[in-house]
């Protein structure tokens, strides 16, 4: 069986899909510790009901958590866009149709990740920060 | 219809819960961003994640999340290790067993505080 050698003869679409396969599984493993330490953190350590505007508060104010939270989002985001790619190679096969799905694809990555980029970098908590538990 | 077995049903699971996980996140960017409101909008949005509903279906994502780690993990020991095609009906089941073992530790946190006959230290829901 044939093990990837880095070198050689390139797929003839370019290097991109050979690129795509490799990220999928870098990120992933990055995801694997960035995804279940989130949760654990959001869910287990504290109970949803206390995950107010108060406890972000109190975690963004140390940059490191932003940090991660980003790190969070650009390879989740780019890692299941690309997933979603694929599906779209998948099932779409007209042209008119794949410029249409790609395209909206790419849009909505563009769009969630400036969002979230945004919501990051601009959040400053108000002097009010709120209840610490809703009950 | 290709009738595929085990490895047929890998694939599928990893595409269906991959998209899943991927609808919640747009939802989650939305809601995360309702902070630039500030903690009135911000909490009455974490209200709604307090719900009986909304814990069971964080619970299913948590689900969808475990098995696709899992099984992106048997992708990548088929992949890089030569004995990895051989073994890998086994290594679906291990995934699939991690997914039920880490799943219950996570049930148990998420669903305690509003099943009374679970409460430990966590505080219940008081209605």
């Amino acid at each position: 069986m044939r093990i990837s050698t880095g070198y050689g003869t390139k797929p003839a679409g370019g290097g991109f899909e050979t690129f795509s396969w490799y990220f999928f599984r870098i990120s992933g493993v990055l995801l694997i510790f960035l995804v279940i330490i989130h949760l654990i953190v959001m869910h287990v350590t504290t109970d949803v009901a206390c995950t107010t505007y108060q406890f972000v508060a109190q975690r963004y104010d140390n940059p490191l958590w932003r940090l991660y939270d980003w790190l969070l989002l650009t390879l989740a985001l780019l890692h299941g866009m690309n997933g979603l790619r694929v599906v779209i190679d998948d099932y779409v096969r007209g042209r008119g149709a794949r410029l249409i799905f790609l395209s909206t694809a790419g849009t909505l990555t563009l769009v969630f990740f400036m969002l979230g980029t945004i919501t990051l970098i601009t959040f400053q908590h108000s002097a009010n920060v709120g209840v610490s538990c809703l009950h | 219809m290709y009738k595929g077995q085990s490895g047929m049903w890998a694939w599928l699971l990893h595409r269906v819960t991959g998209l899943g996980i991927l609808l919640f996140l747009f939802i989650h960017i939305v809601d995360v961003s309702l902070l630039g409101f500030g903690p009135a909008v911000y909490d009455e949005g974490i209200a709604l994640f307090d719900s009986v509903i909304v814990r069971l279906l964080s619970l299913s994502l948590i689900g969808a999340v475990l098995l696709h780690a899992f099984n992106g993990v048997r992708i990548m020991v088929i992949d890089f290790w030569r004995k990895g095609v051989k073994y890998q009906l086994a290594m679906f089941i291990i995934a699939l067993v991690l997914t039920i073992a880490g799943f219950i530790p996570f049930a148990i946190y998420i669903l305690a505080p509003v099943l009374p006959f679970l409460h430990t230290h966590t505080t219940t829901i008081t209605k």
